[in-house]
């Protein structure tokens, strides 16, 4: 029996009369890769957070391994092993990539703090940003700065800051939101290869990534969990398909290959 | 690979902050004053003074995005801590410059808890009202600061138990010129530091650092009460050179006139602040025979300018141009 | 007469007045979060047109009201075109800056054209003295600005709640992009609400003089009682203002009364302790 990564139990949260989340409980087991979909307006974005502390939960716990972490601030929540990327590109426009991942690892490692050694002198922190650059493919653009990357790359790049935070469990906010079709190739390669240490849960809209990447999906309606199951289940689930109303769904007979 | 790999980011990183051949030329040009203008040497220690009051507020300003409106509460504070020691007695200028700063320090560390938890129009009135505030307290307890007739009987001992401060400024100067210097180091090496990293990080995306386990309200403490220590030291300065304290050393005219130094210098440069306080500090002393009120017209001008034309101040428009050198052909 | 009466009684007058003075900068700061520190000197325009009209052409007080409040609303709109507009996008700090220098500019014109010294003011004799009922005295002039700025409240309100401009103005302040989606012309809405909160102010501006007095100062002075009015109260608030400037009227009268050591400090150790309690403000939501 595998150990859980990531519970959430009896979540609430509303704000006067919109309820974002209704007694949600969600259990992640260790090393699964999860996929949280939903219509628009789910609170699928809501529920992660709650879950990094963005938000605070009307009622209930939040449980990271065997840690509750539902007092914690965002950022102690991160230092325990929790780390998100944005839906919307949320990075440190002038810093060069490289600067960006920097500080991720810097801030991990507890040097920060730190103003009387010089930068350069940081060679292991050096070098796990640019390997984590490069593993994304943006080792070569490591030193431009963020706003002047594709955005594709830039993308990568929000991945790539919550790598280094080393993370056990990780929340990717549509990680493909927005990227071009010639810009997703690499996108794609990221994700395949997340190390199967790190639990990941993406909420995402495009089926193919969902049937490609997640062993497990839950429905999202209306801030409650409708139904979980494996990708084929909900496909074929009548609720599901009703919800989604006309929405293309990738087919599990037939995998799309690029 | 690792050896490889490492060539590349950690001397490119070097490279960037390197010493410059314009920052070499520019503390050489420090010391022309000495010899080119000897009769200017005390505005020259006025300008360095407050080309320190300007670094310190770049800082937090510049390379963390705290806009301050009530700044100089810290230079007042060290202004009136150096002038009443020396006025009790102690007269010792570089230990006054401890005890000031100190001072100063705590004052920001303690209001450093309001200010981190403020962004937007939040900050900038706290950090106005904690400016009046002061203001107007050292306004009423005039039986400490002097109230409007400033402290006096301030004398300052000789530096260093040798160089006696006179009229001339030589020693006002090299005093001034050399804390300046030493403090700018220490400022660039912050700058260079993780820490530094950090507050550019909060600059540009405050809410992404908390996702990056970054303790932003910690950072933002930990700059300020330095912020405030180095205000207070320049506050010192002034009072230990002059010979004066009046309470247009924590004004908001003081506050208003080193953001204005700052933006024309151009803000998160080190220099920026350096330049702007001498452009300015050289223009009024100019100017000195105009009515004060046309001055501020002026300055009005100046900014409504320098905002819509050049953002980045002087520094900013400089780099502008070299970079648009270096892409034509 | 117990002096609480009184002090109360000055303390709401001044309180409406500052709550003319700030309503403007409320909904405009709320509705596009352009930091204008000049909106005092669209007061100051308003006092010094009523106090020109008055003395050098002779027009009645309550004629000059009127012009006072399209001399603001005029400015403005000038300045929006030309300098402002291009400025939305900003950071606080340019925004700060480029107002600060328009004030600046505004105070050494002001004291270029007219001097430093106190604008006189003769009231109409209508509008001097004090009335008494019920054994309490009541100034004349504080009735009647207290009474100009409920019916401008009342106006404001239903303006607000019952017209579609208003249910505009609403929506914008509330969410700026869903606004847009909506298809509401954001900022021509803008433009419009910035121009008649600026001539409230100038409307401010003419009937504070007979009150606090008129000289360049007035346009940076007054401008940090509204900031604080408007920080305290919650940004595009019409009631978070109303609120705070009530509060601080009172606060601020009360204080230099009873307490004048530290009267004049009470004013920002209210604001600072509010702005903790409530960062956004009374009635603030960010």
């Amino acid at each position: 029996m595998s150990e859980t990564a990531l519970a959430a139990r009896g979540l609430h949260k509303s704000f006067g009369s919109l309820v974002v989340a209704s007694d949600i409980n969600i259990e992640l087991p260790a090393g699964v890769r999860y996929a949280l979909i939903g219509p628009n307006g789910a609170g699928k974005t809501s529920l992660i957070n709650l879950v990094t502390g963005m938000l605070q939960p009307d009622a209930g716990q939040i449980l990271l391994g065997d840690n509750d972490i539902t007092a914690l601030s965002p950022e102690l929540r991160v230092q325990r092993g929790l780390a998100r990327t944005f839906q919307i590109n949320s990075l440190f426009p002038h810093l060069t990539a490289l600067e960006s991942v920097m500080l991720a690892v810097c801030e991990r490692r507890g040097v920060a703090r730190t103003w009387w050694r010089r930068l350069p002198a940081y060679r292991h922190e050096i070098d796990e940003a640019y390997d984590i650059l490069g593993a994304l493919a943006l080792a070569s653009v490591c030193h431009r700065p963020t706003r002047e990357l594709a955005y594709g790359q830039q993308r990568l790049l929000e991945i790539a800051l919550a790598l280094a935070m080393r993370p056990k469990v990780l929340l990717l906010d549509e990680p493909a939101a927005g990227v071009p079709r010639d810009e997703s190739r690499e996108l794609f390669a990221a994700i395949a290869g997340l190390s199967r240490d790190i639990t990941v849960l993406f909420i995402e809209h495009d089926m193919e990534l969902v049937f490609r990447f997640a062993s497990r999906v839950i429905v999202l309606v209306g801030g409650r969990v409708m139904v979980e199951g494996t990708p084929q289940e909900i496909a074929a689930d009548a609720r599901v398909r009703a919800v989604y109303l006309g929405k293309a769904t990738g087919r599990p007979e037939r995998p799309r290959d690029d | 690979m690792a050896t490889e790999a490492i060539a590349g980011p950690q001397d490119y990183l070097r490279d960037q902050i390197r010493w410059r051949w314009g920052e070499i030329l520019f503390w050489f040009a420090t010391l022309l004053p000495f010899v080119l203008a000897p009769s200017y040497l005390v505005l020259a220690s006025q300008i360095a003074i407050t080309a320190l009051f300007a670094l310190s507020l770049d800082l937090i300003l510049g390379f963390c995005g705290i806009v301050s409106l009530g700044h100089a509460a810290y230079f007042g504070l060290g202004s009136y801590t150096a002038g009443l020691l020396s006025k009790w007695g102690w007269g010792e200028p570089l230990s006054g410059l401890l005890i000031a700063a100190l001072a100063a320090g705590l004052f920001g560390y303690l209001t450093s808890f309001i200010v981190a938890r403020f962004r937007h129009l939040a900050l900038i009135m706290i950090t106005l009202g904690l400016g009046l505030l002061l203001q107007e307290a050292a306004n009423s307890a005039s039986w400490l600061t002097g109230g409007s007739d400033g402290l006096q009987g301030i004398h300052t001992w000789p530096l260093l138990a040798r160089f006696k401060f006179d009229l001339y400024g030589y020693t006002a100067y090299s005093y001034a010129l050399a804390v300046l210097f030493v403090v700018f180091l220490g400022a660039r090496r912050l700058i260079h530091s993780p820490f530094g990293l950090a507050l550019r990080g909060i600059r540009e995306n405050g809410q992404r650092m908390p996702a990056i386990g970054a303790p932003t309200h910690s950072h933002i403490r930990t700059i300020y009460t330095i912020a405030a220590a180095v205000a207070g030291l320049a506050g010192a300065l002034l009072a230990q050179t002059t010979e004066t304290v009046s309470l247009e050393a924590l004004g908001f005219q003081r506050s208003a006139d080193v953001l204005v130094m700052l933006i024309l210098g151009g803000t998160g440069r080190l220099y920026g602040g350096l330049i702007g306080a001498a452009v300015y500090m050289i223009a009024r002393d100019q100017f000195s025979g105009l009515n004060p009120q046309y001055w501020y017209f002026w300055i009005g001008l100046l900014l409504i300018a320098v905002v819509t034309l050049l953002p980045n101040g002087i520094l900013g428009g400089l780099s502008l141009l070299t970079r648009r050198r270096k892409a034509a052909p | 007469m117990p002096p609480v009466f009184g002090v109360f009684f000055d303390g709401i007058a001044y309180g409406m007045l500052l709550f003319l003075l700030s309503v403007g900068l409320s909904v405009t700061l709320g509705m596009m979060n352009f930091v204008n520190l000049a909106h005092c000197s669209f007061a100051m325009l308003g006092g010094y047109v009523t106090v020109t009209l008055m003395n050098a052409a002779g027009w009645p007080f309550l004629a000059t009201l009127p012009v006072a409040f399209v001399a603001g609303a005029a400015a403005s709109v000038l300045l929006e075109r030309i300098l402002f507009r291009r400025f939305y996008q900003a950071s606080d700090l340019e925004q700060c800056l480029l107002t600060i220098g328009i004030v600046f500019v505004s105070i050494a014109g002001a004291a270029y054209i007219y001097g430093t010294d106190q604008q006189p003011l003769q009231l109409p004799s209508y509008l001097r003295g004090s009335l008494t009922f019920m054994g309490l005295n009541f100034a004349v002039y504080r009735l009647f600005l207290i009474a100009i700025a409920l019916l401008i409240t009342i106006v404001l309100v239903t303006g607000l709640e019952a017209t579609r401009f208003g249910a505009q103005v609403r929506a914008a302040v509330n969410n700026q992009r869903m606004a847009r989606g909506l298809g509401i012309n954001v900022e021509a809405l803008f433009a419009t609400t910035f121009a008649l909160g600026s001539g409230l102010a100038g409307l401010g501006g003419a009937l504070a003089v007979a009150m606090v007095g008129l000289d360049p100062s007035f346009a940076f002075v007054y401008l940090i009682y509204v900031l604080i009015v408007v920080s305290v109260g919650g940004l595009g608030s019409i009631a978070g203002s109303f609120a705070a400037a009530m509060l601080l009227g009172v606060s601020d009268i009360a204080g230099k009364y009873y307490v004048p050591a530290i009267g004049s400090v009470l004013i920002y150790l209210v604001m600072i302790v509010l702005l903790m309690w409530r960062p956004a403000g009374l009635f603030g939501r960010r």
